[in-house]
């Protein structure tokens, strides 16, 4: 069974391709990492993903667990257990954390309790729950925030954008471990640049995404260390010998 | 006094420097007299209302009440608890009781700054005196109710509040109209006296009518170590309200602080300012407003911060949220430092909600109507305040409440 399968997925942001015929399938149970380098849509294919308004879906469809998702709205993706932490979230001035973090724990009692328990696990104080959402906060308190609301969400399935990004050598091992933990039996998709994050989560699969079209997908660990070896460049190369180019490329030639 | 009058007369005819010009004659100065009465024993109606402005007539948790309804005293006691402490009662009878008011009374505005400052020296209808003695910390909240009760009348009232040398005050004010008043005029002439190591904060609760017209022309003056805190909120609809109030921080180490939450619905037209004199050593000024503007409200939002003396600072902050494409919000700050060594500055924000924001409570389960009230409360957050907690938690259900409805 798989949770999330991305069939023949093309994508316009402003009247611009930005995804083309992209296929991605993450089984159940599994953990899949993205890799591309900056402009080659990682940020849009999650957003596509999630549903954010500004990715208009041009062709193909997104299914999770089954369902058609392609044109559903964010909350109602949500509610069927999409997750995300995202990278750089907006700062909502009034809006407090700890209002959000309940709002996942009502229904099952004692959220007032519970919170403080999540807000711990990520090294928060309690104070910490009465700030207002992102704003004035670290870039290891931004992700320790995504990551206590993935926690108190608890999705079947959680997208991961950057959760390495800007955090202290202390923090990573905190947001490492928690994000393993996590991940026991669910399945995600993790964006990572330079891979840290793989040093505390075992993923299964990596995809590559170069100019908005899935380069190559293989197991996660041979697949860093190429990149890390060649740099991106080995996945171009990889695309040109198959005859395929970005999508970007292929409307400027038009 | 008379020549107080001389100088009315001759600003009869003065508009004012900013806001839509009113034409006096067209309300009605006439109105039946109220009985005097306990304030537990106001009619239900009346009760209603003002409690929508925060004036409780069951008094609980205030230290006193000064109720007038239309041009009438109709009720001014203080709790038997703060006897002695502080004094409540109609600047009317206050000028009669004490020779000294003269010291106060028309000190900070000028009673021919314009037509208003005069309508109320000539046709005054009374308004409410506090006074905080020297040394008295009165921690419970008074409160004053200016009420208008008769559609299309004016009332012009004149208060002034005192608090003595290393005194504490909290005073609650709300402005309301019966719903049966469609239109009318409120003139409403405010002075503060915050004396050596005293502080004063005054919250005011607007709550008037859709075709209401208000001016109130507001002056405090804060001597050394002294603070002022002002919070102004203003959630109903009303046809035009135009205030500029300021603060002389005139001792050293005085602090003056105004804090605003204005709610333009429907065709308000909102010209709400706040100015911040700094001429002691060491003084310092706050100011934050927040604006939002829906329907076809019309909001200007301004700020004013002057640096006379060196080693003073002062800090304007203004944000602004549209909740229509027909509303507008105009935010106004201006700094004028007048010599070395004076610190000012302000920030201004003023957009629509951002899209982003709406996306990612989305993404964590809110639909994208209870994203947008989030957002909106949020906006509205009072805690930047700093009331006492009980005051705080009132001001924040009615802040609730007409976001609630607006939204």
């Amino acid at each position: 069974m798989d949770v999330l399968k991305i069939e023949d997925l093309s994508v316009e942001i402003a009247g611009k391709r930005i995804l083309c015929n992209v296929d991605l399938t993450v089984p159940k149970g599994e953990v899949h990492v993205l890799f591309g380098p900056n402009g080659s849509g990682k940020t849009s294919l999650i957003q596509t993903i999630l549903g954010f308004s500004s990715c208009k879906v041009v062709s193909g469809k997104i299914l999770f667990d089954g369902v058609d998702i392609t044109h559903m709205p964010i909350n109602e993706r949500a509610k069927l257990g999409v997750g995300v932490a995202f990278q750089n979230p907006p700062a909502i001035r009034g809006v407090k954390l700890g209002h959000i973090v309940r709002s996942f724990l009502e229904g099952e009692g004692r959220a007032a309790r519970k919170d403080i328990g999540l807000a711990q696990a990520v090294n928060f104080p309690i104070e910490f729950l009465d700030r207002d959402l992102n704003l004035g906060f670290s870039g290891g308190e931004i992700k320790r925030s995504e990551i206590l609301q993935m926690l108190a969400q608890k999705p079947k399935f959680v997208i991961l954008d950057e959760p390495d990004s800007g955090v202290d050598v202390e923090n990573m091992e905190v947001v490492g471990k928690t994000i393993n933990n996590f991940l026991q039996g669910r399945s995600g998709l993790i964006v990572t640049h330079l891979g840290h994050i793989l040093n505390y989560v075992k993923a299964d699969v990596a995809h590559v995404l170069i100019g908005g079209r899935v380069a190559c997908s293989g197991r996660s660990t041979k697949v860093l260390n190429q990149i890390l070896k060649e740099g991106y460049k080995w996945c171009e190369r990889c695309l040109r010998e198959r005859g395929i180019e970005g999508c970007r490329k292929k409307r400027r030639k038009r | 006094m008379q020549e107080k009058k001389e100088k009315a007369l001759k600003a009869r005819e003065k508009p004012a420097a900013l806001g839509p010009d009113i034409d006096l004659k067209s309300f009605t100065r006439d109105v039946k007299s109220w009985q005097r009465c306990i304030v537990p024993s106001l009619p239900e109606d009346i009760a209603k209302q003002s409690l929508n402005a925060g004036v409780r007539t069951d008094e609980k948790g205030r230290a006193g009440t000064y109720f007038q309804i239309d041009r009438s005293m109709v009720s001014q006691a203080i709790k038997k608890a703060f006897e002695g402490k502080a004094e409540i009662m109609s600047t009317k009878e206050a000028l009669e009781k004490y020779d000294w008011m003269d010291d106060y009374w028309w000190k900070l505005v000028a009673v021919d700054a314009d037509k208003y400052t005069a309508l109320a020296e000539l046709e005054w209808d009374m308004g409410y005196f506090i006074r905080a003695l020297e040394g008295q910390k009165i921690m419970l909240p008074l409160q004053a109710c200016l009420f208008v009760s008769k559609d299309n009348l004016n009332q012009n009232v004149h208060n002034v509040i005192i608090a003595e040398p290393n005194s504490e005050l909290h005073i609650i004010t709300g402005c309301v109209t019966h719903p049966n008043v469609q239109r009318g005029l409120h003139v409403g002439i405010s002075e503060f006296f915050v004396k050596k190591g005293a502080k004063l904060t005054f919250t005011m609760i607007h709550n008037w009518a859709q075709n209401f017209d208000v001016r109130p022309r507001s002056a405090a003056l804060i001597e050394d170590d002294g603070m002022f805190v002002t919070n102004y909120v203003c959630l109903k609809p009303v046809k035009s309200l135009q205030m500029y109030p300021v603060a002389y921080c005139k001792g050293a180490n005085s602090k003056a602080r105004f804090n605003s939450i204005l709610y333009g619905a429907k065709n308000s037209y909102l010209d709400v300012g706040s100015k911040v004199v700094l001429q002691g050593k060491g003084s310092r000024g706050e100011v934050t407003a927040r604006a939002i503007a829906s329907d076809n409200s019309q909001i200007y939002a301004r700020g004013l911060l002057v640096g006379e003396r060196e080693d003073s600072k002062a800090h304007l902050e203004c944000r602004g949220l549209l909740l229509s494409d027909s509303a507008s919000i105009h935010a106004i700050p201006e700094l004028i430092a007048k010599v070395k060594g004076a610190e000012l500055s302000h920030e201004a924000a003023v957009g629509k909600i951002a899209e982003e924001q709406i996306q990612y409570l989305m993404a964590r389960g809110f639909s994208e109507s209870e994203a947008e009230s989030l957002i909106v409360r949020g906006f509205m957050d009072i805690s930047i305040f700093g009331l006492p907690s009980q005051l705080q938690d009132e001001v924040k259900k009615m802040v609730d409440i007409t976001t609630a409805r607006a939204l």
